[in-house]
């Protein structure tokens, strides 16, 4: 009866009959449908996989308990009243299950893409042992298609896109007084269905034909006419992107209705901005690139010739719709990066942000210049050709906003107290190295220009430069910078400091090259190339392995210090934004009293300013030269 | 006596900047210039690198100095300067990019215009690019003549593997596609467009320099991407009108259709793809038919072939066809060239294993006369004997 009981309640067994349940639904559909009609074979792989993508996810869901609250209230059932046994983790088993606790469902959101991020950096390892030399010596190149597919597929949407989502979960509510996100279980239901789309991105390379092979791009009709495994990419796109929009909408109704009494937009941490403007751009986008697959789904699997010329499709409209929300993705990609920054270099160069306010109204602008930039992407690819001007001019005009941040940045550390601790190294590499990227993305703008490196290694340079050197670095900051606050443990500091020189030289060995022999000639997307990069293309392979093994680095800096590092105390970065006037790691219920925001969250340097006041307790004074807050009592 | 630190920086930024700009003026970036429109673009990449080493020098001396200058001491537990903004300096740092990249828009803008306008007497030349191979589709009559649509066999054009263009004559490309997405590139020609199905792109452009290029491919269109090369050849004058006068005549020999020019990398001058109507014996005939049709239709883009140069990787080797062509038709209960046949016709019918299903274009039997599949079958199969 133990079993039955187990098979009855919301868990991994129960998950598992939710599967099987789900899978035997969608074959029953699928061969009763065919056999109405008539159509041979009943058993048909193809329409029964397209099916049971979309339906074993949701049983699975169903089965974890992603649902079960909703189910009960929306069938009128009494309800349980909240007893909290489903918020916070009190053993690691309480990580591998639908949890509600915004800093459990932040650590499963990071622990989680960056597994993503070891597979993706796997198969870039791969692809450059392949294309170390010319010709091919390790993998086909339906295998070689399917490796850069995949590798960028999941480093964007598996990655970058929601390993932002869990810093700022487990962060953003702590910034802005409150208990937890706005809807909880929303919230959970959001990161379970991460892993599946990352899983069914990794086991397309099971389906027969092997993974999809169009690029993360999947342009029509090359992706309408290819083998199963793109199936697999349009519906991951589709639970990728519903737990995308679900967590935006997540953050902005948290950020709108649950700041602490005081917490004015004007006092929000810049990281609190960015977000709330990143989720904007979620919300209105993401919904576009879910069209966009959706088309090629039923493309695909019920002939709806979108993109069949022969029938009336239009091939270009494709590429609108795509970049309509894969352009904005890339500030999707960008901007939570800026406000980790921000954070970052007025704690650690003791000074306040400057120009506070235009750092949020370029935020602003960014997102709202960000919509009208999506056919840069598209001046080769026939479409009119006087649309290509405008583009250009918003794209160039881009360059304003993102210059007003690196230079209020680099602003913020004159005069200030810098104190070149490792989350500091990353944001100072990663203001170096995204100008690059800006500066080749401006480049990239001027449409003669981008006729001759369109689809070329300047390309494939400018992306690295800004999702590495940019997105990545921030994110390496961010990580260490509060990895002390999620996990009550410092990091070791020289291993953080190796860790941030190794992948900053061999981040630029790596990338920098290929600007040159992008302009020189040299296509991206392929396996093999023309003798003339053979040493460029060794050099950089070399330097690439070098690269991806820094990151091992990491990673024993992480797992060894959250297991053994020494305590961290609530505050050691001496920082006034209210998750540091917590312990470390916070309370259950993050804070044991309310606070009140009364003042701005930088005033670094200003004698008495404080940002947050606790009623019981001495105000949290910052007099230039006083030490951090006192840890809280934790009363759990 | 120290210097004001806004006056040592300008200095250091200043003999930086112009450091980074010689080096950046003197790194070979571009493959040699062969058209007109290159020295534009090219010119234009410089102003941009002039434009772009100094902004990144001042945010690298700025960081670099702010962190040797305002570095804290051991122990240092004070705080900066509580400084929260400066109004005048955010506007000059507005003001100052917007004026740089209005400048450069409208330069680009110039640059655009110039390299697209359209100049007197263009030679059309229609680009079809199918996986794996590119066609060239010339008029027969005259050089300004209308080839006709691009992609259609209409009378009026010859088709050619290779592309060849005559020095400083003006070309209009009109640029299609007959399956997927495909870019037309020419990396020495510095311009691209790409090759779309369902709708015509254009491209104009003037070769200026002698010498052999290559158009490469650069929209990912499938497992033959990387291998979709194709030559071209800029030839003086005389040069190109008696090759192009050799393919009209060879394309009629041929019967027209698809296909009446040889394998690339030919010289220009010498016609490789004759001899396609004179062979002695009917079956001589249909093998001459099928290696040409081997060479035009981009089959070594993806499977060896001893006898046609090729050594693709992408499907079955075909040097030994006759042999697993006899043991898959066997199993088919077929005969080995309806077995072939069926292959080219349908791929999607029989894969040979190992090999993933779908890959090879299911195009081929729409491209091709079943006259056309049968002599492509005959020479397969009495070259696939190694």
């Amino acid at each position: 009866m133990a079993f039955a009981a187990k098979l009855k309640a919301p868990g991994w067994y129960r998950a598992l009959l939710g599967m099987i349940i789900a899978f035997g639904f969608g074959l029953g559909l699928d061969v009763g449908i065919r056999a109405l009609y008539g159509w041979h074979p009943l058993i048909e792989t193809d329409a029964i996989t397209t099916i049971e993508l979309i339906a074993v996810p949701i049983g699975f869901l169903i089965g974890l308990g992603a649902f079960d609250y909703w189910f009960r209230w929306a069938s009128g059932a009494p309800t349980i009243p909240e007893d909290h046994s489903g918020h916070g983790a009190r053993s690691w088993r309480d990580y591998f299950r639908v949890n509600t606790d915004h800093k459990v469902i932040g650590l499963q959101y990071i622990c989680t893409t960056f597994f993503f991020f070891v597979c993706g950096g796997l198969m870039a390892m791969l692809m450059r042992a392949e294309l170390a030399a010319p010709g091919l010596q390790f993998v086909s190149p339906n295998t070689f298609n399917g490796l850069f597919s995949v590798h960028a597929s999941l480093m964007i949407f598996l990655f970058i896109i929601p390993v932002f989502a869990g810093i700022a979960n487990y962060v953003l509510p702590l910034m802005i007084g409150a208990p937890d996100m706005a809807f909880p279980r929303l919230n959970a239901l959001s990161y379970w269905m991460l892993p599946i789309a990352g899983i069914m991105m990794l086991a397309s390379f099971f389906a027969p034909g092997g993974s999809f092979a169009t690029g993360w791009t999947a342009y029509a009709p090359l992706s309408t006419d290819t083998p199963l495994g793109q199936t697999f990419f349009s519906v991951a796109i589709q639970f990728a992107g519903a737990s995308s929009i679900a967590t935006a909408l997540n953050f902005l109704v948290t950020i709108i209705t649950m700041r602490a009494p005081g917490m004015t937009f004007w006092r929000m941490p810049l990281l609190v901005w960015a977000n709330f403007t990143t989720s904007l751009l979620v919300v209105i986008a993401t919904p576009f690139i879910a069209g966009s697959q959706f088309f090629l789904i039923l493309d695909r699997a019920l002939h709806t010739n979108f993109f069949d010329v022969a029938k009336g499709g239009d091939i270009l409209m494709y590429q609108h719709v795509f970049w309509f929300y894969s352009h904005p993705a890339v500030y999707i990609m960008m901007l939570p990066g800026f406000g980790i920054i921000s954070e970052v270099i007025s704690t650690h160069a003791r000074k306040p942000v400057f120009g506070y306010r235009m750092m949020a109204f370029s935020l602003m602008a960014i997102i709202v210049l960000g919509f009208t930039v999506w056919a840069h992407h598209m001046f080769v690819s026939g479409m009119f050709p006087w649309l290509r001007v405008p583009m250009m001019i918003t794209t160039m005009l881009i360059a304003l906003p993102t210059g007003i941040k690196i230079f209020s940045w680099l602003a913020t550390l004159w005069r200030g107290v810098i104190h070149l601790t490792t989350p500091m190294l990353f944001a100072l590499g990663f203001i170096t190295m995204f100008t690059l990227g800006g500066i080749s993305g401006v480049m990239l703008a001027v449409i003669p220009f981008d006729i001759h490196v369109s689809d070329t290694y300047f390309v494939v340079a400018h992306i690295h430069y800004v999702l590495f050197g940019g997105s990545v670095f921030t994110i390496f900051a961010g990580i260490y910078h509060w990895f002390p606050k999620m996990t009550g443990r410092m990091y070791d500091e020289t291993l953080g400091k190796i860790h941030f020189w190794l992948s900053f030289i061999f981040f630029n060995t790596t990338f920098g090259p290929m600007h040159l022999v992008g302009i020189d000639g040299m296509p991206r997307r392929v396996a093999d190339y023309a003798h003339q990069y053979a040493a460029w293309n060794a050099f950089i392979s070399v330097s690439a392995f070098i690269f991806g093994m820094t990151f091992f680095i990491f990673v024993y800096n992480i797992v060894t210090s959250w297991r053994h590092g020494p305590v961290a105390v609530a505050n050691p970065w001496r920082a006034h934004t209210l998750e540091w006037q917590v312990s470390s790691p916070p309370p259950i219920f993050n804070f044991d009293e309310v606070p009140t925001v009364v003042g701005g969250p930088y005033e670094y340097g200003v004698p008495g300013a404080v940002h947050g006041v606790f009623k019981e307790r001495v105000p949290v004074t910052t007099a230039a030269g006083g030490g951090g807050a006192p840890p809280p009592v934790n009363t759990e | 006596m120290r210097k004001h630190p806004i006056a040592q920086m300008l200095t250091i930024g200043v003999v930086a900047s112009l450091i980074g700009i010689a080096i950046a003026l003197n790194i070979p970036w571009f493959p040699k210039s062969a058209d007109t429109a290159s020295h534009k673009i090219d010119t234009l990449y410089d102003v941009l690198l002039i434009c772009s080493v100094p902004i990144f020098v001042l945010v690298m001396t700025v960081a670099i100095y702010s962190v040797v200058k305002f570095r804290a001491r051991p122990g240092d537990m004070s705080d900066g300067a509580p400084i929260h903004g400066n109004t005048r300096l955010e506007i000059v740092w507005v003001t100052i990019p917007f004026l740089i990249v209005t400048g450069l828009a409208i330069y680009g803008w110039v640059v655009l215009n110039n390299v697209e306008a359209k100049k007197p007497n263009e030679r059309m030349i229609n680009v079809v690019g199918q996986q794996f191979t590119w066609h060239f589709q010339y008029a027969k009559n005259g050089a300004t003549a209308d080839p006709g649509p691009c992609g259609n066999n209409g009378s009026k054009a010859v088709t050619t593997n290779e592309l060849v263009l005559q020095k400083d004559e003006p070309v209009y490309f009109r640029i299609c596609s007959r399956d997927v997405i495909h870019s037309f590139w020419v990396p020495e020609f510095r311009l691209k467009q790409d090759a779309v199905p369902g709708i015509t792109t254009h491209m104009r452009l003037t070769p200026n320099r002698d010498g052999n290029y290559t158009v490469v491919c650069t929209e990912l269109c499938g497992l033959g991407h990387s291998t979709m090369r194709s030559p071209v050849h800029v030839v003086n004058g005389p040069q190109f009108a008696t090759w192009l006068r050799q393919q009209i005549s060879s394309g009629v020999a041929a019967g027209g259709g698809v296909g009446s020019a040889g394998g690339g990398g030919g010289t220009p001058s010498a016609n490789t793809g004759g001899g396609g109507g004179n062979a002695g014996g009917a079956a001589g005939g249909a093998i001459a038919q099928g290696k040409q049709l081997f060479a035009s239709n981009g089959c070594g883009g993806c499977h060896t072939l001893s006898a046609a140069g090729a050594n693709g990787t992408v499907g079955p080797n075909l040097n030994t066809l006759a042999t697993s062509a006899a043991k898959f038709a066997k199993q088919l209960g077929q005969s080995p060239q309806q077995y072939v046949f069926t292959s080219i016709k349908n791929p999607t019918a029989f894969t040979v294993p190992g090999f993933p299903k779908g890959v090879m274009p299911s195009t081929f039997g729409q491209q091709l006369s079943p006259q056309q599949i049968n002599a492509l079958v005959k020479y397969l199969l009495s070259v696939g004997k190694g």
